[in-house]
C-alpha cells in the first residue's frame, strides 16, 4: 500500500544529501578530536570566577542526523559553584542530559558534536576547556574530576561481572597507581560501607541481579564517588526508585557531597526533588535556558511562563485543585526551530514583542535571570505582574 | 495429581466469611489471594510460594476512583491483574464484579464480561503492537466483540479517538510515530472503545513528563465524568493519587495496610508505614521543613515474609505482639480501615 507522503517526511534523495553533508562536517570535527599528543596549552584556560567548579559558556551541542541537524543544546551558559548543588529541570528532550554528556564527552559519536562554546572545568591549580580537549586527554578527567550517576541502575551495571570487580575496575583505571590488589579491594569495601550497604563483603561477591533497585543505585553512587571527583553529575538518579528509597538516596547524596566537598549537577524533572536538593536551579526548554536563579528565586518568584506552567501542572500533596493546569500544545520540532521565542506557541501570556527574535537574558534580580519579553532589567516578577494587571484593568 | 493441586492452592482452606452483593458497589474484593509457585529441584517441584497478594479486602463504589499506592514489589499490579482475571487462577478469596464472582464464570461468559472491565498499562512504549496501525489497535476489540454494526464502525472509532484527543488522520499511523503522551492517549482510547464500566489504570502517568502528566490526568477525569467510569488507579506517585482518587488503599507486601477516604488518609495517616511513606514525598518548596521518617532497609522477600505483622521488621513502634500475631483490619473512623495492633482497643 503506497503511503501518502505527509508533511514532515523526507525523500530518500534529500536524506542522502543531508547525510553526505553531515559526514563532511563531522569528519573534520572528529579528526581534530582524535589527534594524539596535543600540547596542553591548546586547551588550558582560566576560570572566570575561581569559586566555580564548572562554567558552561554559550555551549552548542548539535546532533547531525539524516533528517537534519538537531540543536539539542543551543547556547547554554551557567555555572556550578564549588560545594553547591545545581538542579537542572526540563521536559524530556530539552537537552538537560546532553549538556551533562558534553561535559563528560560521552556524546554519541560521530553524530553528536560540541560545535561551539566553552566548558571550563576547574582542576584546582589549573583550568581546562573540555570542549576543546581531544578524547585521549578527557579520559584522565573522567572519574577523577567529573563522574556521573546514571538514570537507570538496572541497566547501567554490567550483568555478567560481580559488583566488586566492577568497582575495582574504576579504581584501578583512574586511581590505581601504586595500589596493590588488596588495597583496591579494601577501598571498594570502604566505598560500599560509605554508601550504606551493611553486608559489604557479601555484596562484593554478588551480581547486579541479586540486588534491589535502591541497592543498585547505591552501588552506582559508590562507583561515581570512587575517586573523590570534584563534580558529580546525577542524571535522574531517583526517577526509577520508590519514594521511600528515593528519600534514602537523596539523604545519602547530600551527606556524601559534604563529606568529600564536591559539587553536584542534579538533573531531574521532579520539582519536589529539586526543591529539596538544589541551591541553584536552571530551567531548560527546547535546548535553551529559559530561567535560572537560586532555589528561592525559582520556587517563590517563578518568572518565565514555562516555569509557572510547570509548577502549576504538578499536583502537590495537601493542595487540592479541581483541574490541573496543563501547558497547551507541544514542544516545537527540534529540527525546524522557530526564529521567535520557542515557547510562544504554547504561551498564554504573550505580548506583542514575542513575535520578534528570541528574547535575550535579562536579570530581574542579582541572582535571577530570565529570557522573556515580559520582563526588563532590574524589574521583579511581582512588579511586572502588577503593571500587567493595571494595564489589563484599564483595557477592560 | 498431587503436584498440580499444590500449585493451584497454596492456602487450602477457605479462611474468610463470604460477602453478599451490595448494589452500590461495582466491585467487591474479599480476602483476595494470589500466590505464585516457586519451582525448584530436579522435578520442578513447587518449593514455596511468592505471596504477591495475601488477603486484600476492599469495596469500590460506582463512579468513584480508588488509588492503590505502595512500593514496587508490594503487589499493586498483581492485585489489579487478579481482579481482571488476567493472571490465571486466584489462590483464594472473592472478586465480585456487579455481584458475579468472576472466577466462577465459564470462558464464554468471561468473554462477554471482558468489555465491561478494561486495563490501561503502565508503559505506553511496550503495550502497543508496533505492527498495527492505530485505528486497528483501537478497533480490534470492538470488532471482535461486535459492539457496533459494520457500517458505523469507522465513525465510532473516529468518535472514540476524538474523545481522547486524537485526530482522525492518526488512524493510519503506527505507534512509533507518536510521542509518549499521545501513545498513552491511544492506550486510553483502546480501553474506552469497548464502553467499559470499570478500568484498571496501572501507573498510566509514571512514564510521562510533568506537563504531559497533567494532560492525561485531566483527560482521565473528564472521561470519568462523561461515561461515569470507575477507576482503580495504581500508582506510586502519591501526589497524583491524592489528586485523582476518592478513596486510597496503601499496600505493603501483599497486604492492604490502610484503606479509607483520600482526605482522611492524607490528613491523618494511621499506619506507621503510611506515615513513613507520606513523609518521604518531596515538597516543591526549598524552605519546607522535613520531618522525615526514614525506613531502614528494604522490603522483605514476599516468598518468605516475616511472621506476625509483615511490617514489624521496619516499624519504629514494633512490640512483641507485632512479631507474633498478625493484626486484622479494623475500622478506626467511619470508612477508615487500618491493619495495625496500635489501634486495638
Amino acid at each position: 500500500m503506497a503511503r501518502k507522503k505527509a508533511e514532515g517526511y523526507l525523500s530518500g534523495k534529500e536524506s542522502r544529501r543531508i547525510s553526505k553533508e553531515n559526514r563532511k562536517t563531522t569528519n573534520i570535527l572528529e579528526k581534530k578530536r582524535k589527534r594524539k599528543n596535543v600540547p596542553e596549552s591548546e586547551y588550558l584556560t582560566k576560570m572566570h570566577d575561581p569559586a566555580n567548579a564548572v562554567e558552561f559558556d554559550n555551549l552548542h551541542t548539535y546532533f547531525f542526523t539524516d533528517a537534519g541537524t538537531v540543536k539539542s543544546v543551543d547556547g547554554v551558559s551557567f555555572e556550578v559553584p564549588v560545594g553547591k548543588t545545581v538542579g537542572v529541570v526540563g521536559e524530556s528532550g530539552c537537552g538537560k542530559s546532553v549538556t551533562s554528556l558534553s561535559l563528560m564527552q560521552l556524546l554519541q559519536r560521530p553524530q553528536g558534536q560540541v560545535v561551539e562554546g566553552e566548558i571550563r572545568l576547574n582542576l584546582g591549580d589549573k583550568a581546562v576547556d573540555v570542549a576543546k580537549m581531544p578524547y585521549e586527554a578527557v579520559q584522565h578527567l573522567r572519574g577523577n574530576f567529573v563522574s556521573m550517576i546514571f538514570q537507570e541502575p538496572m541497566t547501567s551495571l554490567n550483568p555478567v561481572f560481580r559488583i566488586g570487580d566492577q568497582l575495582n575496575e574504576v579504581i584501578e583505571l583512574h586511581d590505581g597507581e601504586g595500589k596493590s590488589k588488596e588495597d583496591v579491594k579494601k577501598r571498594t569495601i570502604e566505598l560500599l560501607e560509605m554508601v550504606g550497604i551493611a553486608n559489604s563483603e557479601g555484596v562484593y561477591k554478588m551480581y547486579p541481579h541479586e540486588l534491589s533497585g535502591g541497592m543498585r543505585q547505591r552501588v552506582c553512587i559508590a562507583m561515581a564517588l570512587a575517586c573523590n571527583p570534584k563534580v558529580i553529575i546525577a542524571d535522574e538518579p531517583t526517577t526509577a526508585l520508590d519514594v521511600t528509597i528515593q528519600a534514602q538516596v537523596l539523604d545519602l547524596l547530600r551527606n556524601l557531597k559534604d563529606k568529600i566537598n564536591s559539587s553536584i549537577m542534579f538533573i531531574t524533572h521532579d520539582l519536589g526533588v529539586i526543591a529539596e536538593m538544589a541551591d541553584y536551579v536552571v530551567v531548560m526548554y527546547a535546548g535553551r535556558i529559559v530561567e535560572k536563579g537560586t532555589a528561592e528565586d525559582i520556587f517563590y518568584h517563578p518568572a518565565h511562563p514555562y516555569t509557572i506552567g510547570l509548577m502549576a501542572s504538578k499536583p502537590v500533596v495537601g493542595k487540592q485543585v479541581d483541574k490541573l493546569y496543563s501547558i497547551p500544545g507541544k514542544v516545537p520540532n527540534p529540527i525546524n526551530m522557530p526564529d521567535y521565542c520557542y515557547f510562544k506557541d504554547r504561551c498564554e501570556m504573550c505580548v506583542e514583542k514575542c513575535g520578534g527574535e528570541y528574547p535575550c537574558e535579562v536579570s530581574i534580580s542579582p541572582t535571577h535571570k530570565v529570557s522573556c519579553y515580559r520582563y526588563s532589567d532590574g524589574q521583579t516578577p511581582d512588579a511586572a505582574r502588577n503593571t500587567e494587571e493595571k494595564k489589563g484593568g484599564t483595557a477592560s | 495429581m498431587s503436584l498440580r493441586k499444590e500449585t493451584a492452592g497454596g492456602a487450602a482452606k477457605e479462611d474468610y466469611t463470604p460477602v453478599t452483593y451490595d448494589p452500590q458497589y461495582i466491585l467487591m474484593v474479599n480476602n483476595l489471594k494470589k500466590y505464585f509457585p516457586v519451582k525448584g529441584g530436579m522435578m520442578s517441584q513447587t518449593v514455596g510460594h511468592v505471596k504477591a497478594v495475601d488477603g486484600v479486602t476492599f469495596n469500590l463504589k460506582r463512579g468513584t476512583t480508588m488509588g492503590l499506592v505502595g512500593e514496587s514489589g508490594c503487589g499493586k499490579t498483581t492485585t489489579g491483574r487478579t481482579i481482571l482475571r488476567l493472571s490465571g487462577e486466584k489462590t483464594g478469596g472473592q472478586v465480585l464484579f456487579n455481584g458475579k464472582e468472576i472466577y466462577d464464570l465459564s470462558n464464554k461468559e468471561m468473554r462477554a464480561m471482558r468489555p465491561k472491565m478494561q486495563i490501561i498499562f503502565q508503559d505506553p512504549f511496550s503495550s502497543l503492537s508496533p505492527r498495527l496501525p492505530v485505528g486497528e489497535i483501537i478497533g480490534e476489540a470492538v470488532r471482535e466483540h461486535n459492539l457496533v454494526p459494520k457500517a458505523e464502525f469507522n465513525d465510532y472509532i473516529d468518535k472514540v479517538m476524538d474523545n481522547c484527543g486524537l485526530q482522525p488522520f492518526h488512524k493510519e499511523r503506527y505507534p512509533h510515530e507518536f510521542s509518549g503522551g499521545q501513545r498513552q492517549r491511544i492506550c486510553i482510547a483502546r480501553a474506552l472503545a469497548l464502553n467499559p464500566e470499570f478500568v484498571v489504570c496501572d501507573e498510566p502517568v509514571s512514564a510521562l513528563d510533568v506537563s504531559i502528566q497533567a494532560q492525561i490526568i485531566n483527560l482521565l477525569k473528564d472521561l470519568q465524568e462523561q461515561y461515569s467510569l470507575t477507576y482503580l488507579f495504581i500508582s506510586h506517585d502519591l501526589s497524583v493519587v491524592e489528586h485523582i482518587s476518592d478513596t486510597v488503599g496503601v499496600m505493603y507486601l501483599g497486604n492492604l495496610v490502610e484503606y479509607g477516604k483520600t482526605a482522611d488518609i492524607f490528613r491523618n495517616p494511621l499506619h506507621p508505614y503510611t506515615k513513613a511513606l507520606f513523609s518521604a514525598i518531596p515538597i516543591p518548596d526549598p524552605n519546607a521543613k522535613m520531618n522525615r521518617i526514614v525506613l531502614e532497609g528494604s522490603i522483605p522477600s514476599p516468598a518468605n515474609p516475616p511472621s506476625g505483622c509483615k511490617f514489624h521488621t521496619r516499624c519504629a513502634n514494633c512490640t512483641k505482639r507485632c512479631q507474633e500475631e498478625a493484626p486484622v483490619q479494623r475500622e478506626v473512623e467511619p470508612g477508615h480501615y487500618v491493619v495495625c495492633h496500635l489501634y486495638d482497643k
